[in-house]
């Protein structure tokens, strides 16, 4: 009863142009000398973590066609593991922790996927949402873990790495630019998984997973891979999110996180990624300017979901395919 | 747990459930037969709790208040299904989740707007404002069974009208082969707006009823949605009569969850569906 979207995989030549441009702009960007500069990189270093985030739902629900509502999940556990494993006196390294971090998360992941995995279309969407609400639970209603108040991360970690202290994450520029490059990593790190025969598999599975069973590929280890690894990115993010902020709650790992998730990886445009970087800003940017403009910005807000889902269901990508037309593959 | 308690914590559960099932009955219908998931259906119970206390507010009786509140929520159900679902039914599931969480927002902010975001008491009908006196010192308030009564009386008639009414038969048909349906000169776009008119009215008269004993306030919507989507994972989506049976289980076990081993309390459902999803991935009933 839905009809698939096709997919925007190979990006118009404009668009990879500005994609570009926009790495550079980045990279200059804490460069510019201004007031409220450390504001700005703040806010910019959180855009890219929340795009790291919408990657990694993006390779689940763009790639694969599994929508999880129940991402946010893995999100937060990074978080809270970097809040359990940074003792009260001392930051301890990046270097061992956002490893073992991105683990937890997609270790949790892995279980959970097992659970869930096995179910399709609306139940999973439903499911992941279920299981998402049992783990914000797990939290909110333990002291142990934090309760409701949360946890603080009571030391930025350090990049320290056998004597050379190379960068000062203590800083907003040093953790921006670490942010950058791992943002950067993530994208290639996708974009190369996307046309690997394993990404393949994982688009196959998208558009027909019964055809694909029939041609002999085990799905259910597919999407449960696919599953893990989104996790695990998205611990990742969640990791760098408790660095900057150094302080996580359950609302890190609750629905409405999950849901923004959905909504920045749609507006810019599913399946690429580029489109989840491009739909984290943008969502981020529209929500302060909603935020500034006035109390009641909700209403704008879901306004403005309603009508991008309305008339540009394919996003800002799609909108720059139709306006810089596809580009030909020899 | 001596006798008296157990039965109350029983018939509280009883009560939760046959609530939580008026709401999941609603949304498995959607689901089942226009195939749109629907995460705006705890606004809509949300838009019920205030509608009746607003109106029990102006003219002074519940009963009157959930009377008006159930045409202003069926005719609410209607106008957006004709707006904006009804264009949808064939789009992605993804984009059916985006547009109805944009209207949980809008709706969010337009009951901010109109009511403020203060948490509101609603006063039990003075009929029914008493109870049962159960031992020396413990009694069952009435209204409580009341609730039970109209969701009971609810699910029975909504039997009805799904099993022996030409309606129903229509549904039945347009749930099971859409074209075909058409074809056969049934007018499937009224029919589905009936199903979506009712599926809100459902969760509105759920919120009304529950306002008095559950205080209004702003959030209640999004908690008893999720509790919602558990209840229809369980059941089995399409299945009404899965609805019923997933909903007393979860009224059950999160009861009795929260009295015996609080330290779970929040996840023993959860644990629950993940239980029912290793057997049986589709739910305890097929549609």
């Amino acid at each position: 009863m839905s009809t698939p979207k096709p997919q925007i995989e190979i990006l118009p030549r404009g668009v990879q142009v500005l994609l570009a441009v926009g790495a550079v702009a980045l990279a200059a960007f804490p460069l510019v000398p201004s007031e409220s500069a450390g504001f700005y990189q703040q806010m910019v270093t959180q855009m890219m973590i929340l795009a790291i985030f919408a990657m990694s739902l993006d390779l689940l629900q763009g790639v694969t066609g599994l929508v999880s509502l129940g991402h946010a999940a893995y999100f937060g556990l990074a978080g809270y593991a970097l809040a359990f494993l940074t003792p009260a006196d001392v930051p301890i390294s990046l270097w061992w922790s956002l490893p073992l971090a991105a683990l937890g998360s997609g270790l949790a992941a892995l279980i959970i996927g097992f659970f869930v995995v096995r179910t399709h279309g609306i139940y999973f969407i439903m499911v992941t949402m279920a299981f998402a609400q049992m783990v914000f639970f797990l939290f909110f209603d333990n002291r142990a873990l934090g309760g409701s108040d949360g946890l603080y991360v009571n030391f930025r970690p350090h990049a320290e790495l056998f004597g050379w202290n190379g960068i000062n994450l203590d800083s907003n520029i040093g953790f921006y630019y670490l942010t950058l490059v791992l943002m950067l990593l993530v994208y290639a790190f996708l974009r190369r998984l996307l046309f690997s025969p394993f990404g393949r598999v994982l688009a196959g599975i998208r558009v027909n997973e019964h055809r694909m069973r029939a041609v002999g590929y085990s799905t259910f280890g597919y999407r449960l891979t696919a599953f893990t690894l989104a996790g695990a990115l998205a611990g990742v993010a969640g990791y760098l999110w408790g660095a900057q902020t150094g302080y996580v709650n359950p609302e890190l790992m609750g629905f409405h996180m999950s849901a923004h998730a959905i909504m920045m990886v749609i507006l810019g445009g599913t399946g690429n990624f580029a489109g989840a970087i491009a739909g984290a800003f943008a969502f981020e940017y529209v929500m302060h300017l909603f935020k500034d403009f006035t109390k009641h910005w909700q209403l704008l807000m879901g306004s403005f979901i309603v009508l991008v889902v309305v008339f540009a269901p394919r996003g800002l990508m799609g909108l720059a395919e139709r306006v810089l037309g596809k580009r030909k593959i020899p | 747990m001596d006798l008296a308690n157990f039965l109350i914590q029983l018939l509280n559960s009883l009560q939760y459930g046959l609530l939580l099932f008026m709401l999941a009955a609603g949304l498995t219908l959607i689901f089942g037969i226009m195939g749109v998931v629907n995460l705006a259906h705890g606004s809509f119970y949300m838009i019920g709790a205030y509608l009746a206390w607003f109106f029990t507010a102006q003219l002074g009786s519940l009963v009157l208040a959930i009377v008006v509140g159930t045409v202003l929520a069926v005719a609410l159900g209607w106008l957006l299904e004709w707006l904006l679902f009804r264009h949808f039914y064939k789009r992605d599931h993804l984009d059916q989740v985006l547009l109805t969480f944009g209207l949980v927002y809008i709706f969010e902010e337009t009951r901010s707007i109109l009511w403020g975001d203060d948490v509101h008491a609603v006063q039990v009908p003075e009929l029914v404002n008493w109870s049962i006196p159960l031992t020396e010192n413990l009694s069952y308030p009435v209204y409580r069974l009341v609730v039970a009564g109209v969701c009971i009386a609810l699910a029975v008639g909504l039997y009805l009208l799904i099993s022996k009414t030409r309606l129903g038969m229509k549904i039945r048909a347009g749930a099971f082969n859409r074209e075909m349906t058409e074809a056969l000169g049934i007018n499937i776009r009224l029919i589905y707006g009936v199903v979506f008119a009712l599926g809100v009215g459902l969760a509105a008269i759920a919120g009304m009823i529950a306002a008095p004993l559950a205080s209004v306030y702003p959030g209640m919507g999004s908690s008893v949605l999720i509790m919602c989507f558990v209840v229809v994972v369980i059941g089995g989506i399409g299945s009404v009569r899965g609805a019923l049976v997933a909903a007393l289980l979860v009224g059950l076990v999160d009861t009795f969850g929260k009295v015996l081993v609080p330290q779970i309390a929040g996840m023993a459902v959860y644990m629950l569906m993940a239980l029912v999803l290793l057997y049986k991935p589709e739910g305890l009933f097929k549609q």
